[in-house]
């Protein structure tokens, strides 16, 4: 092809969606490949290894975020029926939650609260402005919930959406560790703290551990994802942390 | 059929939930209302169809590829991340190790509370 073909083709690619889907799914694809290779190690999740692959093919390649994201939201909506699709699994567990429902909810209502405010308060102690404070506080919640509640208190949800992923990573890295040292072998109670902590990707890493690990880890999410959205705004309003 | 059946089915409960939050000024995300509103229909039906069940687990089983597009817009706030790293790294660690630590304290101790008292009404 001549050179002048290969530039005009290439100016058509870059401002195409076409693009922006077929490298995030490429990227994610071989992800999840050397996630796989590598025995599934939470520190080589598919999230970070795609994501580092495509902001690096967006800085050397010198395309725009947003024209990025003409392609990509198509992948970033499904979200939205992702989150309807946990009534699924958390009808499931109904019959877990039937036994266990008072330590569970109280569980849920505990780690909803610490993980929000202990989240504002050291970002505020450590001198992080307002809008990074607020954006950190749903940083345990399912992505697109998180997202929409940073949305609410006047965050910004894109940071949001990084925070999250990050925190979904650490969580999934540290929690057997944890565990280890605080001596808890129950599984009701791992999969209630890790789905609370670190929402789908830990859940995702539960799930690798114990089928019944996973489940809980998918009902705590799925309870913290409705409570979130429910009770995050005004409880830091209540403790004066919006402004 | 499958597919599409139930990806049309999880829409129309978003979209149900879009709308009432709208017109209801509620402060839940639209998506957040319809899981709502698809859990009580299960309830009252008593479990989902084979077409539900099929798109659910489809979406669920590759919910990390969902993040991706919102992870790259990381990108966009590297000037705040460069200048804040340090209190965003503290408080996403401290905070992680302490949420994790109390959530499963509560759990544990609750649950040891009930089983002590003869199982509760379980």
């Amino acid at each position: 092809m001549p050179e002048a073909g290969l530039a005009t083709i290439w100016v058509y690619l870059s401002a195409s969606p076409l693009l922006g889907l077929t490298v995030t799914l490429v990227a994610y694809s071989l992800a999840h490949r050397v996630y796989i290779y590598a025995n599934a190690s939470p520190l080589l999740h598919p999230v970070v290894t795609a994501v580092t692959l495509l902001i690096g093919f967006l800085l050397l390649t010198d395309i725009s975020y947003q024209a990025y994201f003409e392609g990509a939201q198509f992948v970033h909506f499904l979200l939205g029926p992702a989150t309807v699709a946990l009534a699924i699994p958390l009808y499931r567990q109904l019959p877990k939650l039937k036994r266990l429902w008072l330590p569970v909810s109280l569980a849920v209502f505990t780690g909803i609260s610490i993980g929000a405010l202990s989240s504002v308060i050291i970002a505020r102690q450590l001198g992080a402005s307002l809008q990074t404070q607020i954006s950190l506080a749903p940083k345990s919640v399912t992505a697109p919930v998180a997202m929409g509640i940073s949305e609410k208190i006047g965050g910004l949800p894109s940071l949001t959406a990084v925070l999250v992923v990050a925190t979904g990573i650490l969580g999934a890295v540290i929690a057997g560790g944890l565990f280890k040292l605080l001596r808890i072998h129950d599984d009701s109670v791992k999969g209630i703290a890790m789905g609370i902590t670190a929402h789908g990707i830990g859940t995702a890493r539960a799930f690798q551990i114990s089928p019944e690990m996973g489940a809980f880890s998918g009902l705590a999410m799925a309870l913290s994802a409705f409570f979130s959205a429910v009770l995050l705004p005004g409880l830091l309003e209540w403790f004066g942390l919006l402004s | 059929m499958r597919l599409i059946n139930g990806l049309a089915i999880l829409l129309v409960y978003q979209l149900l939930g879009e709308i009432s939050v709208h017109f209801l000024q509620l402060s839940v995300p639209g998506p957040v209302l319809g899981m709502l509103l698809l859990f009580l229909t299960l309830l009252l039906r008593g479990g989902p169809t084979e077409s539900m069940d099929t798109a659910s687990s489809g979406l669920l089983s590759h919910l990390s590829l969902l993040f991706v597009p919102a992870g790259v817009g990381m990108i966009v706030h590297f000037h705040r991340i460069a200048s804040e790293w340090l209190p965003i790294g503290v408080s996403l660690v401290l905070s992680t190790v302490i949420t994790m630590a109390a959530t499963a304290g509560v759990m544990l101790g609750v649950k040891h509370l009930v089983a002590n008292r003869g199982g509760g009404d379980a």
